[in-house]
């Protein structure tokens, strides 16, 4: 499987991509949360607020029930923050 | 019409290019995106100065959200042109981000469309600022009032 890390996700994992075969019982976006985070170091940092990373599934975007598979192309990263200046105040 | 690009874009140039012998356009809505040179700290702290930005993508699925929140513009109102310019890399303050064009009969469907696509594509489209402070750069945090400004286009 191929994973790919944007923004601060990347900088806290330490590289923008990477090829991992899947371990037995990897079979959800959940599941691979669970076993990145375990190898601790940048990669549980980058996992500590679950809720603040994003998940594509071949580069759609995925909830922790989507299914898995060793061809996909799996994306983390933050909440986006593109366009232009249209925020209201912080 | 969608494009992520790096170098900056000329909107007089877009505008004319898009609606160039379209007669039946009545109305063309336009929004740009520039860097500002400063982003709200909330509450008494006021702001902090920025002397640039870097806006990463991921290339491949940036091209697929933009072409799909075009197409569902153009499937909620009648437009007869559209156009999202995105760009990507280093920007300095007073750049150019982001251009959406949207041009129809009349002018309701147009303002409404424009208005629809920069909110969407906001909280769809897979891009991320960081901030350069002077201390180094900084992830810009995505905001609720954004969730809020797109989820008014949601039952539509």
């Amino acid at each position: 499987m191929k994973l790919v890390y944007f923004a601060w996700v990347r900088t806290r994992i330490g590289h923008a991509e990477e090829d991992v075969a899947l371990p037995d019982g990897v079979a959800t976006v959940a599941d691979l949360l669970n076993w990145l985070a375990g190898r601790g170091g940048g990669y549980a940092e980058a996992l500590a607020r679950r809720d603040l990373v994003r998940v594509a599934v071949n580069q759609e975007f995925a909830g922790p029930d989507t299914a898995i598979g060793d061809g996909d192309e799996v994306a983390l990263f933050p909440p986006v923050t593109g366009g232009g200046a249209m925020e209201g105040s912080a | 019409m969608i494009r992520v690009q790096r170098e900056d874009f000329d909107i007089g140039a877009e505008i004319r290019a898009l609606t160039e012998g379209r007669t039946e356009i009545g109305g063309v809505a336009s929004f740009v995106g520039l860097v500002r040179d400063f982003v709200d700290d909330g509450g008494a702290e006021g702001s902090t100065a920025i002397r640039g930005m870097t806006l990463e993508h991921y290339p491949g699925m940036t091209e697929k959200m933009l072409s799909r929140i075009e197409q569902e513009a153009n499937r909620r109102w009648p437009l007869d042109a559209s156009l999202i310019i995105h760009r990507y890399g280093a920007l300095a303050p007073g750049d150019n981000i982001v251009l959406v064009v949207c041009a129809a009969a009349h002018r309701e469907d147009a303002l409404q469309a424009c208005s629809f696509l920069i909110d969407w594509l906001k909280t769809k489209a897979p891009f991320w600022k960081s901030e350069d402070t002077g201390d180094g750069g900084r992830w810009v945090k995505a905001k609720d009032s954004d969730d809020a400004l797109a989820a008014r286009w949601e039952d539509r």
